[in-house]
């Protein structure tokens, strides 16, 4: 049987990418390429500068040194922090997501919850009234959100669907490079299995891509196939998830490995 | 299929005083299509960690680890992430699941991700499980709660789900009663027959003896203290 997974080259490579605060290092030197299909975790104790890093990834601050290469849809790589400000703000709409760890910075709390979807399809051009609610019912139905919420605001819902229904947002679009920066953090741990489960049914039935952010090893565990460990401002190890969690080399990968209870 | 030549492998522990722990040196096997071939040795000889070393989850410091002409010690993550969806399958000891995924789901998988048909995936999925006796009111239950045996036999199940020319059993017949026990038997047979070059671990020594060609004592391997 043949794999058939779209496995071309690389969709991202990013190059030696640094970003400081002044004198103090936000993440330095950072280089991996991730391909099509695959999830990478990037794990580390609260400020070792993985928030820093996602954000000069998708281009929301900006980076000191680097490259970050992207593989547009003609197959050509371009670096996107070399783009323009619509250019870049036209990717971050069509071919990439960004999922925050807070949904209301990602969500328009004042506008329903079609509308959050539907906004997200017209910016792309879509047009057609019928069809944008339709496909808007169909996201929510996928995050597992009532057709008759459709209505409501978001600051009607709670934390765990406000969390879904900023995946739906991110996702209507059919981006090919998913940003998450600590989806599960702050919900309840059966909100987070339910969340967990979609995302990975979602990461494989459309082939995307997707960087990680977390504290929780049992997340990456279970999501990504590649994990980064980094530690102030430095990735200290990288391999295969499974491989990482179970034989990590690094001192602090042990000590981040041997710290929580199981695995 | 599988060949090890001149594996090591040691253990730093860095906050314990960089302890380091020796626990393979110069590691030699080889494994054929359709030949089963089990590891033996005392408790703590390595065997897990040798199985482990062959699946990418556990880095070999030295030598080669070659499966399906792959070479672990030298591939990037992503060789290894295709090499075993598509020819490495493993039966860990443990089943892990990601929560509130039905058990007939957790099966079909390995063969979901391969893009086989939803139907047919499925389709295997019961066929497995139907052999293995899981009780028809558990397929759409998650694993979670299940009882160690049961949990054993839905890991067995997608084990077996796709048929990997490779493939590695640690303890496949632990925790599971007589019938069970014959049922992954002769899956193993099954798999020989169709020419899965396979590693098991078998403290059962009955199973061992009726399912593996040959045995090689991991102990061989082990560091002499210096
Ligand atoms: N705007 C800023 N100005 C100055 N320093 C900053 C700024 N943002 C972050 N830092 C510093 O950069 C370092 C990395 O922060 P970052 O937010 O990337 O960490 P993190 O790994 O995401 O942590 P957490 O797990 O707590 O979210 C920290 O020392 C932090 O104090
Ligand atoms: N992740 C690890 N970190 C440190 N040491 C380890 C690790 N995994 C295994 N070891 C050590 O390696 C040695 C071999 O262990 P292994 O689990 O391979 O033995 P085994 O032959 O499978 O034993 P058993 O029959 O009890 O399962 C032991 O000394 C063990 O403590
Ligand atoms: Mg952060
Ligand atoms: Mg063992």
């Amino acid at each position: 049987m043949k794999d058939m997974a779209p496995d071309t080259g690389v969709l991202l490579s990013v190059r030696g990418l640094s970003k400081f605060y002044g004198p103090r290092i936000g993440c330095k030197d950072v280089s991996f390429d991730l391909y099509p299909g695959e999830v990478m975790g990037i794990v580390g104790e609260s400020g070792s500068g993985k928030s820093t890093l996602l954000n000069c990834l998708a281009g929301h601050l900006p980076t000191d040194h680097g490259e970050v290469l992207f593989s547009g849809r003609d197959g050509g790589l371009r670096d996107t922090l070399q783009m323009s400000e619509p250019e870049r703000r036209m990717l971050g709409r069509t071919d990439w997501a960004f999922v925050h760890q807070h949904a209301r910075d990602g969500l328009r709390m004042n506008v329903s919850a079609g509308g959050n979807v539907g906004e997200r399809q017209m910016a792309v051009g879509a047009r057609h009234y019928g069809a944008i609610r339709d496909s808007a019912i169909d996201w929510l139905g996928r995050v597992e959100i009532a057709e008759d919420r459709i209505d409501d605001r978001p600051t009607a819902f709670s934390g765990g669907m406000q969390q879904r229904l900023q995946i739906a947002r991110n996702l209507i679009t059919g981006p090919r490079l998913v940003f998450m920066d600590e989806p599960t953090g702050g919900l309840d741990v059966s909100v987070q299995a339910r969340l967990l489960d979609l995302l990975r049914g979602l990461v494989r039935e459309m082939g995307l891509s997707a960087v990680i952010v977390t504290h929780d090893l049992a997340v990456v565990r279970l999501l990504a196939d590649r994990l980064m460990v980094m530690k102030d401002g430095h990735v200290v190890e990288t391999g295969l998830t499974d491989q990482v969690l179970d034989d990590p080399q690094h001192g602090y990968t042990q000590l981040l490995v041997s710290s929580v209870l199981q695995v | 299929m599988i060949e090890l030549r001149n594996v090591s492998k040691e253990f730093v522990l860095h906050n314990q005083d960089s302890a380091v722990i020796p626990v393979m040196q110069g590691a030699e096997l080889q494994v054929h299509p359709g030949e089963c071939v089990a590891l033996t040795g005392n408790s703590g000889a390595g065997k897990s960690t040798l199985m482990r070393m062959v699946y990418g989850n556990y880095l070999a410091d030295d030598g080669a680890i070659v499966v399906d002409g792959v070479d672990l010690v030298q591939a990037e993550p992503r060789a290894i992430l295709s090499l075993r969806r598509q020819s490495l399958g493993y039966v860990s000891q443990f089943l892990r699941v990601v929560p509130r995924v039905p058990t007939l789901e957790v099966v079909a998988e390995p063969l979901l991700r391969l893009r086989v048909e939803r139907d047919a995936a499925i389709a295997r999925a019961e066929e497995l499980l139907m052999l293995l006796n899981l009780p028809q009111r558990l397929w759409s239950l998650s694993p979670i709660t299940f009882s160690g045996g049961e949990q054993q036999r839905v890991n067995i199940a997608r084990g077996f789900a796709h048929s990997y020319p490779a493939l590695l059993l640690d303890e496949p017949t632990a925790s599971l009663d007589p019938l069970n026990r014959a049922v992954v038997l002769s899956l193993i047979e099954a798999a020989k027959a169709r020419g899965a070059a396979i590693l098991g671990i078998f403290h059962d020594a009955e199973a061992r003896a009726q399912v593996c060609d040959r045995s090689i004592d991991v102990s061989q391997f082990t560091p002499r203290a210096a």
